[in-house]
């Protein structure tokens, strides 16, 4: 009851658009201009930046978590519809209709998956092509990991042209740029928009086989928009080429300007647009991403101790459940918080809530607290010695008394530790809240890592660190408090 | 009164105890002594409800054991073990109140009984808001001796109370006991391997090996006349002072 009453609480500003927009640069200002272009006619909208990858986002689109979203032909039909080319553009709208989706015509660039190498060690291998890359088995590969699974990326890339190289490890894509220059890896996967193909020199190399299919721009809808809002979408079509995404790319990446300003200026130059951008203060900011970070470990570590304390005591006593328990929150805690993420979006929209934003990132946090929780929970109970509860027994304690006034007193050290781990913990975990758009301090460290901005990284992390440790002392004086001075060392 | 009949336990299939049959008339003392492993604490875990035996019967003052009457039973059964079995985190007071609260007893019924026992038991009304990590071996014990007695019990059950005190202590408390267990008079069992001790405070003695009653006598029965070459090894094996 109360875990769906604070979910919903957090889904009920959904009534604007939500524009959506992944995590890379290009995706971002895409997103931003869209939003800021249907404010500017009247029609509210927000901007859910930089959320996890395609799937995410598709599946936030068709159960209605955002309304619009920036995406690319190629990756529509391989990742989504998956359609195999040649299509025409009115196959995958129709394809499109079938799921309630409707999409712009070309916004008027093309942004395809090309394999970018330094120049110079390019030209010293004399690799000009993909075809070339078979001859250097041993280069050292760095994909990102949307790149390094999808089937229009390395796997397919690979089979086609009978590459011979081995990659296990995905990079994010930002820091892959850093490797390259500095000769950690030497072949990374690029979009051919981007600005640091540019600012580092790289060699992109021919698709001499035409592996890569077409990635042309466009924005996907809900048909269900009011079609206001879909005509203000389609204003854009035609209206971004090539040379125009490169050097807003590079404004955002190269040259450090805001997205939000960089596209203004972009509505203004080339539609005669005049949308509003509000930019906060860093202090605003810092107290929007505590406030909203804090909420997030609060509620999600609030809910983990109501659940987990219980299934720790009901772990302890009962063997059989016991490894069951201990075993599933095991579980939990090795799925990746962004497969995790993207999962729960299904049941969350089932349960009425929102899959993008609080809802999922206060459920993934509640599952990873569980595990310290429960565990602590249960060995401070295993560890209440044998003789004390004999003797509780026979001076005819009630299971009452048993379980409140010396079961829970004794091993309350241990469930503190554990609930203080599980505080720690979150608050590192939140900060991958942004990935769903959450939020909190998580937002200017993917944001940073993103534009290659060390204050805007520090701005994330260094109150994070300090919340950790905050938390980490009001535990340790919460646990003086709470625990009987008979049991601490003096 | 304590009557214990014909009770045998297995611990996984392994005889812990044969056949063992005993009693208790109040206001008299039994000590049961044996070696480790003799089954003397399994047959006291059994008379107050931790184990189960594999069959046999336990009356407590002519009313049958059972699991149904068990935790009535067990406020007439003062428990008391090696250091008290304190609960840490509680103090000497509350370990005591917690089973004036559980008996619903009224406070003024409670304090006016922790008097008594204070002076019963020789433990200083200053020390009685201390925690268990704060008192010596001898106090926690007279602590846990105050908690088992709160309730008057019929029954008092120590298993080798004195294991943890230094020789002078446990001189001075095997005293103590012996005018204590006068004072109460309930049935008292005694778990020791305390020969001296035995004789000391118990009017019976029972000499239990491998979960059978090697004998049952006084003391001085024990040591005039061993039924077996075990008894006689036992009783002989305490050094006297030179």
């Amino acid at each position: 009851m109360k875990l769906s009453f604070l979910l919903i609480l957090f889904s009920l500003s959904a009534q604007a658009i939500t524009v959506g927009s992944k995590k890379f640069t290009e995706s971002v200002i895409l997103g931003e201009i869209t939003t800021q272009l249907l404010n500017a006619k009247n029609i509210s909208s927000t901007h859910q930046r930089e959320l996890g990858g395609t799937q995410l986002l598709w599946n936030a689109l068709i159960h209605n978590n955002i309304q619009a979203y920036p995406e690319y032909t190629g990756t529509l039909a391989k990742e989504v519809l998956k359609i195999s080319p040649p299509y025409t553009f009115d196959q995958l709208e129709s394809s499109l209709k079938k799921f309630g989706i409707g999409m712009t015509r070309p916004l008027g660039f093309q942004n395809t998956y090309a394999l970018g190498m330094k120049r110079s060690k390019a030209q010293s291998l004399g690799i000009q092509k993909i075809s070339d890359l078979k001859k250097h088995p041993d280069l050292k590969l760095g994909f990102g990991e949307e790149f390094k699974n999808r089937p229009d990326g390395w796997p397919g890339l690979k089979q086609y042209y009978r590459l011979p190289h081995l990659f296990q490890n995905a990079l994010d894509h930002d820091i892959a740029y850093r490797a390259l220059n500095n000769d950690d890896i030497h072949l990374m996967d690029v979009y051919t928009t981007d600005a640091e193909i540019a600012y580092y020199d790289i060699q992109v190399l021919k698709d001499d086989l035409t592996f890569f299919p077409e990635y042309q721009a466009i924005l996907l809808y809900r048909l269900d928009l009011p079609s206001e809002a879909s005509q203000v979408l389609h204003l854009l079509s035609g209206k971004i080429n090539e040379q125009i995404m490169i050097s807003l790319n590079k404004k955002v990446k190269i040259d450090s300007l805001n997205d939000k300003k960089v596209a203004h200026q972009f509505l203004k130059k080339s539609l005669n647009i005049q949308s509003q951008v509000k930019s906060l203060g860093l202090m605003q900011r810092l107290w929007h991403s505590t406030l909203s970070h804090l909420s997030l470990v609060c509620f999600s570590l609030i809910l983990a101790i109501i659940v987990a304390i219980p299934l720790g005591i009901l772990a302890s006593k009962y063997h059989k459940v016991g490894s069951i328990i201990l075993s599933t929150t095991g579980i939990i805690q090795t799925i990746p918080a962004l497969a995790l993420l993207v999962i729960m979006i299904e049941p969350l929209n089932w349960l009425g809530l929102s899959g993008i934003g609080k809802p999922p990132a206060l459920v993934a946090l509640f599952l990873y607290s569980l595990l310290p929780i429960v565990r602590n929970t249960h060995s401070g109970f295993r560890q209440i010695p044998q003789h004390l509860q004999e003797t509780s027994y026979v001076l005819g304690l009630g299971i009452k008394t048993r379980l409140l006034k010396i079961e829970l007193p004794l091993a309350l050290p241990s469930i503190l530790s554990g609930i203080k781990t599980s505080a720690v913990l979150n608050i590192g975990f939140a900060t991958l809240g942004a990935l769903v758009g959450a939020g909190g301090f998580g937002q200017p460290i993917l944001t940073g890592i993103r534009l290659d901005d060390y204050s805007l990284i520090l701005e994330g992390a260094i109150p994070a660190a300090m919340m950790a440790i905050v938390a980490q002392l009001s535990f340790e004086a919460l646990e003086k408090l709470l625990v009987s001075k008979g049991l601490q060392s003096s | 009164m304590i009557e214990v009949k014909n009770i045998t336990k297995n611990f996984n299939g392994a005889p812990v105890l044969k056949n063992l049959s005993f009693s208790i008339e109040s206001g008299k003392v039994l000590g049961l002594l044996g070696l480790s492993g003799s089954g003397k604490t399994t047959a006291l875990k059994i008379i107050c409800g931790l184990h189960q035996p594999q069959s046999g019967e336990i009356f407590l003052n002519k009313e049958k054991v059972s699991l149904k009457n068990l935790t009535q039973l067990r406020k007439q059964i003062g428990y008391v073990i090696q250091d008290g079995g304190l609960f840490p985190h509680l103090t000497a007071k509350q370990n005591i109140e917690l089973v004036a609260n559980e008996a619903k007893m009224p406070i003024k019924e409670f304090n006016q009984r922790l008097e008594e026992l204070l002076v019963l038991c020789k433990f200083s009304p200053s020390l009685i808001g201390k925690y268990p990590k704060n008192l010596s071996g001898g106090q926690r014990q007279r602590v846990g001796i105050m908690r088992a007695l709160l309730l008057k019990p019929k029954i008092l059950l120590l298993d080798e109370p004195m294991g943890a005190l230094d020789p002078i202590t446990r001189f001075s408390m095997q005293n103590e006991l012996k005018d204590l267990f006068t004072k109460v008079g309930c049935s008292v069992l005694l778990v020791t391997h305390d020969l001296n001790e035995a004789g000391y405070l118990c009017d019976e003695i029972i000499l239990l090996n491998a979960g059978v009653i090697e004998q049952q006598g006084t003391m001085n029965e024990l040591l005039a006349n061993p039924l077996s070459d075990f008894v006689s090894t036992f009783t002989r094996s305490q050094r006297p002072l030179q």
